[in-house]
């Protein structure tokens, strides 16, 4: 009769202050993170906070930060993080308020997206017909490499610059603005180039490139924001700084 | 624990590009009020260069040298990357700035013996 | 301005990429065997390509190094704003000043 191979859990408790829990529970062979916070958390302590909701990989409400690395809870298996014997150590995201345990609030990721001029501007006058927007253009290209963004906030998390200021407008946000700038319905180019390239905009970046490299969409924020300081010193070499 | 960022080979190069800059920005006065003694005639710039002569300044130097063999190899790459649209494979462009660094840095200690 | 500091950095360093290749390949020319005041200003007194040459380095560097560690001190600590600003513009006057008066000095003794 073999023993049960038990994971010890350290799990962060409180808002910005507080402490680690630990939590033991049975290890098995295809667990994720995620299915170990929910187990923790139906069968040891209703009062732990943790969000998710697709537990498929689709919507990205479960990132937080597992073992020092964003990452999304459902698409990580325990067995990829550590080895055995080792602990598992669940944090929130960093670089945003804590709101409870593993929750964090996005409000201000989410606003920094408005102050980067991230959606569409359609433009005064209403277009008289549909866009005609063939899908292999250079710029159309180069926005899908971007598109799929949902949000989920593990590049800003990741983010030392963010860390380092917390202005700076992000990954996520200067990935949708260039997405935007590749948009040729948009109207808005002049408007969002001058929002990006403010104290913390675009050229804030210093190419650490974290966001690239855990971006679970495979985005690469770090390309996309080359782009908008390209963008911007064009404008001002134009003198439209 | 470190965070996985600062594991990150790009974060390992903006630091040192970084700290290279300091260690530029720090030397540069000093750089040129040591070539100004020459206004008071060659001798003076030669007593200071003969300063310069001990092992442990010696050393500084090369460290000097090689920080601004770091900060130009590196500073390139983030023109590469920003300005002439660079996809890298961080890891082995970074090995080869290393190398170039390195490169120099050896040349240097070989030619002042 | 964000825009226009980010120019001068990216232009300044192009400009120092090159100069820096230059001065890299001339001291590990020149260190060879020892470096005597009379090896330096052999080369550098009344050669106008050197002024030129080390004179436009001087005004790279003045640009390039203040906003860089503009950026360090706006990062890495609590100062921002004017008083930052004005300091460094000293900095970068402080080089331009020692830095003209370095390559002068070569020039002429």
């Amino acid at each position: 009769m073999t023993a049960e191979a038990h994971l010890a859990v350290e799990i962060w408790r409180g808002t910005e202050s507080g402490q680690f829990q630990v939590f033991t529970l049975a290890r098995r062979a295809h667990q994720t993170v995620l299915d170990v916070v929910t187990e923790i958390q139906r069968e040891q302590d209703a009062t732990l906070s943790y969000r998710f909701a697709c537990r498929v990989g689709m919507c990205g409400s479960c990132a937080m930060v597992v073992n020092g690395r964003p990452r999304w809870t459902c698409r990580t298996r325990v067995n990829d993080v550590i080895g055995e014997g080792e602990r598992l150590r669940l944090e929130p995201l960093r670089n945003f308020a804590v709101v409870k345990d593993l929750a964090v609030e996005m409000t201000q990721f989410f606003d920094k997206w408005k102050q980067a001029q991230g959606y569409f501007e359609p433009g005064a006058q209403p277009a008289e017909d549909f866009a005609t927007v063939p899908p292999a253009t250079p710029e159309r290209r180069t926005a899908d490499a971007g598109i799929e963004c949902i949000g989920c906030g593990v590049c800003y998390s990741a983010c030392d610059v963010v860390a380092w200021d917390k202005d700076y407008l992000g990954p996520a946000a200067l990935n949708r603005a260039w997405t935007l700038v590749n948009d040729v319905r948009d109207q808005g180019a002049s408007a969002r180039l001058a929002a990006v390239s403010g104290s913390s905009g675009c050229q804030a970046c210093h190419t650490h490139m974290s966001c690239t490299q855990f971006c679970p969409k495979a985005i690469a924020p770090t390309y996309a924001i080359a782009g908008l300081k390209r963008a911007v010193l064009r404008k001002a070499l134009r003198g439209g700084a | 624990m470190m965070r996985a960022s600062h594991k990150q080979p790009g974060f390992a190069a903006a630091l040192a590009h970084r700290l290279s800059g300091i260690a530029l920005a720090v030397f540069l006065p000093l750089h040129f009020l040591a070539l100004a003694t020459a206004l008071n005639g060659a001798n003076a710039l030669d007593s200071f260069l003969k300063v310069t002569r001990q092992p442990f300044v010696m050393a500084l130097e090369c460290g000097i040298v090689v920080a601004l063999a770091i900060h130009m190899t590196l500073g390139l790459r983030v023109l590469a990357i920003e300005l002439l649209d660079f996809r890298e494979k961080t890891a082995v462009v970074l090995s080869a700035c290393f190398a170039v660094v390195l490169a120099i840095g050896v040349i240097f200690i070989l030619n002042t013996g | 301005m964000t825009a226009i500091l980010f120019l001068a950095q990216r232009a300044s360093a192009a400009v120092l990429a090159l100069a820096v290749a230059v001065h890299l390949a001339t001291i590990l020319y020149a260190v060879r065997g020892g470096l005597t005041a009379a090896d330096i200003l052999g080369r550098t007194r009344g050669n106008i390509a050197f002024l030129i040459f080390y004179g436009l380095f001087v005004i790279a560097v003045a640009i390039h190094a203040p906003i860089g560690l503009r950026n360090i001190f706006r990062e890495w600590t609590r100062w921002r704003g004017a008083t930052l600003d004005a300091t460094l513009v000293l900095f970068a006057l402080a080089l331009l000043g020692l830095g003209t008066r370095a390559v002068v000095a070569v020039f002429i003794s």
